[in-house]
């Protein structure tokens, strides 16, 4: 098993007419993902991808006619909250905002609205997810991936590559990976994810890799001491020698008022059991010394 | 973005909220003339550095004044003054108010919940981070519904829970004034401190005067992602406080952050930005800058990122750290060969590019003799020892 995304995954892209969503739409069908529909409005009828995939003016004539379940937005920062909108109203049950760049106040009644209809949002600003051996959906390259059991789930997107690069070369591979965004307002945190991995029953260990603003890292620590006490669990934070009150590159990534502070995190995720890596390279030989042996 | 208190306090004007008349002056002639406006006011004006940074008050910037004489001495005094770095080119004058007592108010947006969250304290006047340090049980929360918005209710408990039953309406006003403010600028904090009730319009002395609620002091952050919706709103960068270099990455959509170091750092995505920076600290060096090329970068992009790393003279050696996904490696090494050729002067540099198109990154930079590195910790250690031998070398 895996978590959000397997061969079950029937797949609408949103904007997959467009340069991002045609370039990665075609990477996701040549892993093998069931990439079913694309939606961009006033190309429906057209075919993308070299006549594989068909295209549709909305998101709801998309899972009319495929049985899309899951959708994967490239749709610009100024049009994406809609676009989540409209999956969401279609039925859509697992949404990936890729879009980079959205106003976070425009986030805030979006999210508010996936939660209420019961959907689940990965990202905005977020480079997707890879179920290795079953579906990706996102900009993950695919070449970076081994089947296995860790679970990976993080806040970045390069960092996140080489990390799992990183366990791929030592013969670790993964159930699922999981980017879950860099932006203020986010739909799935860190605890989200854990919960689904925790529920997994081929997921065997946990790697968790934060970065400095916010406290996501310490609330999924908490709950991780509880809840995940007998599965290996190593982490990775990126940001301990950033400057307080300095946005570095993602919207999210600043320490403000002494809090958000990658020791902060760091101490937190200690205290609740994880290894805590120096270095990304270092996260294989954790998850060893952890007592993974998968 | 952060923008300068008098054009926070135009933004809460422009919604209607109490803010007390100001001018700004960028000479003490200036000054002067505003004071001299401004005095009959209350018999007094108040002086305030314009700098983005906090601890004016602290560092002197922000002073009283009874005469207009006294105004253009007190401006001159503060023009020019440096306050955490930042040199001081423009005060803002405004009347004096006679503080009956101070509040803390502000609209900011709490990631953790989702929402935006109405803070209030009755111990204005101070940090609210130290007052959440000292005493968090004086700080009142409360969250805007995320598809309602803030309701009337909740700004009346505010109000009441602050104290500021007597001055009901106007606090809800302001209170709601700041959600306002917040969401039609695309702000991320609007805060006011102090909040205050001051005597008589601000008059200090005049008995009887009646009590009213006022903003003495503003501070927003706007959301930078938003920026393209608020044409406006580009106007209120202070050119005065943003480095050369800062202006220079922003025209090519360079996320870079200057640092004290001596390593440049050029990397693609953020979180594996800021690790190559903790990993050239955890080899024993200090980094330069924090810099993200972002995805796709093509050659000019990383031209220009070299150009901006080599502008600090302090650089004693680069490290370039690439996992290529949607950028590919050969365009990274092209860019690279490029920018060294065109480039000022000579700086020891560590290459790693892996993932997409690596191979032909590595023959790339073989061919042009470059130093690279395999692992991010070889890369990192490799250009810690290149910026001490270079130390080494320039002591000689």
């Amino acid at each position: 098993m895996s978590i959000l995304i397997d061969r079950q995954t029937r797949l609408v892209v949103h904007g997959l007419t467009g340069r991002e969503g045609s370039f990665h739409g075609g990477a996701m069908l040549d892993y093998g993902t069931n990439v079913v529909a694309g939606m961009t409005p006033g190309k429906g009828g057209q075919a993308a991808l070299d006549g594989r995939v068909p295209v549709f003016d909305t998101v709801s004539d998309a899972v009319r006619e495929t049985g899309a379940n899951t959708s994967c937005i490239f749709v610009p920062a100024g049009g994406a909250p809609d676009s989540i909108l409209e999956a969401v109203a279609a039925g859509i049950g697992t949404i990936f905002c890729i879009t980079e760049g959205i106003p976070a106040l425009d986030m805030v009644p979006v999210a508010a609205a996936v939660e209420r209809a019961g959907a689940r949002l990965i990202g905005p600003n977020c480079p997707g997810a890879t179920s290795p051996g079953r579906a990706k959906v996102g900009i993950i390259p695919a070449s970076i991936h081994r089947e296995g059991s860790v679970g990976v789930v993080s806040r970045s997107g390069t960092l996140t590559y080489e990390a799992v690069q990183a366990m791929t070369d030592a013969g670790i591979g993964q159930s699922t990976c999981v980017g879950i965004g860099g932006d203020p307002i986010i739909g799935s945190t860190f605890l989200d994810v854990l919960r689904l991995f925790e529920a997994d029953p081929e997921t065997e260990a946990i790697v968790l890799i934060g970065e400095i603003g916010g406290a996501a890292e310490e609330e999924a620590a908490a709950w991780a001491a509880e809840h995940l006490a007998d599965v290996p669990k190593v982490a990775f934070i990126a940001g301990r020698t950033a400057p307080e009150g300095k946005r570095m590159g993602h919207a999210g990534a600043i320490i403000s008022g002494g809090s958000g502070t990658a020791a902060s995190k760091v101490a937190a995720l200690e205290a609740a059991g994880f290894r805590v890596a120096g270095s990304p390279t270092e996260l294989p030989q954790l998850l060893r010394d952890a007592g993974y042996r998968g | 973005m952060k923008i300068q208190e008098a054009d926070a306090k135009r933004l809460l004007l422009a919604e209607g909220l109490p803010v007390p008349a100001w001018e700004v002056a960028r000479s003490p002639a200036e000054a002067r003339a505003a004071a001299s406006r401004l005095l009959h006011e209350t018999g007094q004006v108040v002086i305030k550095a314009q700098v983005l940074v906090g601890g004016r008050g602290k560092a002197g910037g922000v002073k009283l004044a009874s005469s207009d004489d006294e105004a253009e001495h007190v401006a001159d005094a503060i023009l020019g003054m440096q306050i955490k770095g930042i040199t001081v080119r423009k005060v803002l004058v405004a009347a004096a108010a006679d503080i009956v007592k101070e509040y803390y108010l502000a609209a900011v947006l709490d990631r953790g919940a989702r929402r935006i969250l109405l803070m209030g304290s009755a111990e204005g006047g101070v940090e609210i981070e130290q007052v959440a340090a000292e005493k968090p049980e004086a700080i009142v929360r409360i969250h805007a519904d995320p598809l309602l918005g803030l309701q009337d209710w909740q700004a009346r408990e505010m109000a009441f829970r602050l104290g500021l039953g007597r001055h009901l309406k106007a606090a809800v006003a302001i209170g709601k004034g700041l959600v306002r403010t917040m969401l039609v600028n695309d702000a991320d904090l609007v805060e006011i401190n102090p909040l205050a009730v001051v005597r008589g319009g601000g008059a200090p002395g005049a008995p009887g005067g009646e009590e009213q609620l006022v903003c003495l002091d503003a501070k927003i952050t706007l959301d930078d992602s938003a920026l393209f919706r608020h044409p406006t709103h580009e106007a209120m960068r202070d050119p005065d406080e943003e480095a050369p270099a800062d202006a220079e990455a922003r025209r090519h959509d360079i996320s870079f952050i200057h640092l004290d170091g001596t390593i440049g750092c050029m990397v693609n995505g953020a979180g594996l930005a800021m690790t190559t920076m903790d990993l050239v600290k955890r080899a024993g060096g200090e980094p330069a800058n924090f810099l993200d090329i972002g995805g796709g970068a093509k050659a000019d992009r990383v031209a220009a990122a070299m150009r901006l790393i080599l502008a600090e003279p302090r650089v004693e050696a680069i490290l370039v750290n690439i996992f290529g996904g949607i950028t590919r490696g050969d365009e990274v090494a092209m860019g690279l060969i490029e920018a060294r050729r065109q480039q000022s002067r000579d700086v020891p540099m560590v290459v790693r590019i892996v993932g997409t198109n690596a191979e032909e990154a590595a023959s790339l930079l073989e061919q042009a003799h470059f130093e690279t590195a395999t692992t991010l910790d070889e890369a990192a250690r490799k250009a810690v020892a290149a910026a001490a031998s270079q130390s080494a070398g320039g002591a000689a």
